[in-house]
């Protein structure tokens, strides 16, 4: 069975966080929303479960941290050893204060650049990559909000209310079953 | 309004009564004289006799190891360099009878006095930050400004209080600061220092007192025109004169403050060391009291919450308050050891010896108060979620009240106590008196105004401020 998607397009933001509020009152599933700018609290609206995000952040600042330590364990102390600041004790943790800068930015890089390539690979991003929004608009200053119409409801009442929720437009596209 | 319970006031008095007493007992505990700390040195060196043999012994066992140990001792290199020079200057050795005799006639009055400066801070830092809130028109704070407003009304009290502590250094009643001491500026005497010597245009009693007490009348008239204009925009909010007023007071005291909380911090902490010098300690001593500061208005604004109070803070304002806690605590951890690491890898004499002393004789303290003051708030602050559940945020502000009185402890004790530091009784009772002060004032002036500043134009937005 076909099923048909609605597309509501919103000119402000502020509308569409109460219009997402009234949608998902109906228990209408909401697919995707489109933003030209993030949009704060939105994801809350939405009834997303919350981004694991952090947590990989944590475990690759832990990750950097290792690798600055075994690093810089092995070029200053054990490959080739370094009398730091007239204290020539070759001993890591002695010597320890002068590597904690390095520490400290070797985890900072690591969380930041693995944060970074994690969300690309999650949301499915990559060079080259060509645009999936459905409507060119949304990336200047229209908000696009893509609502599942297979549940058999009434085309012309659901267009009805979303206008009334404040959508400036609507598009029905058919959509092959998935 | 807020009426401060009857159990919170005894709460308050039990602590000032039982702080008085231990302080009490901690003055009476010092010695009257040399022969009652030969006699106690005497009586120690028996206790203990066999046990120094038998450490001495197996000290001689391991440098027998010769040079593979030695090496795996930069640190005691490190302190070698320094302990000559630490003791070198005005000082004699550390264990004549003379040194120990001072330092426990020091220890009662250092006690009380690392106290309070410790709570008068908490008073400076919350007023600072309420300068800033000003200054930044921030929109989430204004339903905290009577909280903060009733923190900061704790520096006059405490005000007071430092400044006669430091009238009665500066006239001799005791001798925590050792560069106060006429002998050590007089070329003819056997205490002659030099250094002191050269610093004393600025390093002398009558201009110290004369700076104290500038810069107190300074922060406690801001301090007054800022609940004042706090309290008539409340009553005549058209037009936010009062508001505007407050505004551009707030500018100019953060102006003047930045300098004089920096020149304070030199005066009344620094100088104990009066040789030795850091130029980020203004920034270091105010990290310390900011966070503190931050720390005791989340845990005032989560007491008055409990109490059925103060409905219209969310638990994103609590959420903000914490991200501060966290965020400053690591700023104050980046000042520390900004300061440590230079100093220790550069190894110059005279401004080692301020680790050397520390990490020789208060190492448990020293080491102890870094890691509470920064791997507490990271781990227990480090979840965002974590930020909104108040008993977190709780047990991650105790921890950081407590660390940050270490801080100040160690800042202090090591000049003038040196290694005859313990945590006593007038340790615990300044603190408890102090506490109790502190407690009984900030209370009073919350319970003084309406809980909620309802003419502050930012009213409506810190209300509905949701993260």
């Amino acid at each position: 069975m076909a099923t048909k998607n609605i597309y509501a397009f919103y000119t402000d933001d502020d509308v569409l966080l109460s219009a997402v509020k009234q949608v998902r009152e109906k228990h209408l599933h909401i697919e995707e929303i489109f933003t030209p700018f993030p949009v704060h609290g939105l994801e809350k609206a939405m009834g997303m479960p919350d981004t694991r995000l952090a947590i990989n952040a944590f475990l690759y600042g832990i990750v950097g941290l290792a690798v600055a330590t075994v690093m810089m364990n092995y070029i200053m102390i054990e490959d080739w050893p370094q009398d730091i600041g007239g204290k020539p004790s070759f001993s890591y943790i002695q010597n320890m204060p002068a590597f904690v800068p390095i520490m400290f930015e070797l985890t900072v890089f690591f969380a930041a650049h693995l944060m970074v390539i994690t969300f690309y690979l999650r949301s499915r991003l990559w060079p080259f990559k060509k645009a999936e929004n459905p409507d060119v608009r949304t990336t200047d200053d229209h908000f696009l909000m893509e609502i599942d119409g297979h549940h058999g409801q009434d085309i012309e009442e659901l267009t009805k209310f979303l206008y009334d929720t404040g959508a400036t437009e609507i598009k029905l596209i058919d959509k092959e079953g998935h | 309004m807020y009426t401060v319970t009857n159990k919170l006031k005894i709460f308050a008095i039990v602590l000032m009564v039982i702080g008085a007493a231990f302080t009490a007992v901690g003055f009476f505990n010092a010695p009257k004289s040399e022969q009652e700390v030969e006699k106690m040195m005497n009586e120690h060196k028996a206790e203990h006799g066999g046990e120094h043999a038998n450490a001495a012994a197996s000290h001689d066992a391991k440098d027998a190891h010769g040079v593979a140990v030695h090496d795996n001792h930069g640190d005691a290199d490190l302190a070698g360099h320094g302990k000559t020079e630490a003791h070198g200057g005005g000082h004699d050795s550390d264990t004549s009878v003379t040194a120990v005799f001072h330092q426990l006639q020091n220890r009662p009055w250092s006690a009380v006095y690392v106290s309070a400066f410790f709570f008068f801070m908490i008073g400076l830092g919350a007023l600072a930050f309420n300068a800033l809130q000003k200054v930044s028109q921030a929109g989430w704070s204004p339903v905290l400004f009577r909280v903060m407003e009733g923190i900061s009304s704790y520096i006059l009290p405490g005000g007071i209080i430092m400044f006669i502590l430091l009238l009665i250094s500066g006239l001799h009643g005791n001798h925590i600061f050792h560069w106060m001491d006429p002998e050590v500026i007089n070329p003819k005497s056997s205490h002659y220092d030099a250094l002191i010597a050269g610093k004393s245009g600025y390093l002398n009693v009558f201009f110290f007192l004369c700076r104290a007490g500038a810069f107190l009348v300074g922060w406690n008239l801001y301090r007054w025109n800022l609940r004042k204009f706090s309290l008539k925009q409340d009553a005549e909010p058209d037009g936010n004169v009062w508001y505007k007023k407050a505004f551009k007071h707030s500018a100019a005291f953060l102006v003047f403050f930045i300098v004089t909380e920096s020149i304070m911090s030199w005066d009344w902490i620094m100088s104990f060391d009066p040789h030795w010098f850091s130029t980020l300690f203004g920034w270091y001593v105010f990290a310390s009291m900011f966070v503190t500061g931050i720390t005791t208005i989340a845990l005032v604004t989560i007491y008055l919450k409990s109490q059925g109070y103060l409905e219209f803070v969310n638990d994103s304002h609590i959420h903000d308050l914490a991200k501060f806690m966290f965020g400053i605590s690591i700023f104050w951890t980046y000042l520390w050891f900004s300061q440590f690491m230079l100093i220790w890898y550069a190894n110059i004499p005279e401004e080692v010896t301020y680790f050397v002393t520390r990490i020789e004789d208060y190492n448990f303290l020293f080491f102890g108060m870094v890691a509470i003051n920064f791997l507490f708030p990271l781990l227990i602050l480090m979840n965002s979620d974590f930020k909104r559940v108040n008993w977190f945020v709780v047990t991650a502000g105790l921890f950081i009240v407590v660390g940050h009185y270490f801080d100040i402890f160690v800042m202090v004790m090591p000049a003038t106590v040196g290694k005859s530091w313990f945590i006593g009784f007038p340790e615990i009772g300044a603190f408890l008196f102090f506490a109790g002060l502190f407690i009984w004032f900030i209370f009073n002036t919350i319970s003084k105004a309406p809980l909620l500043a309802k003419g502050d134009p930012f009213m409506g937005e810190s209300k509905h401020f949701h993260y």
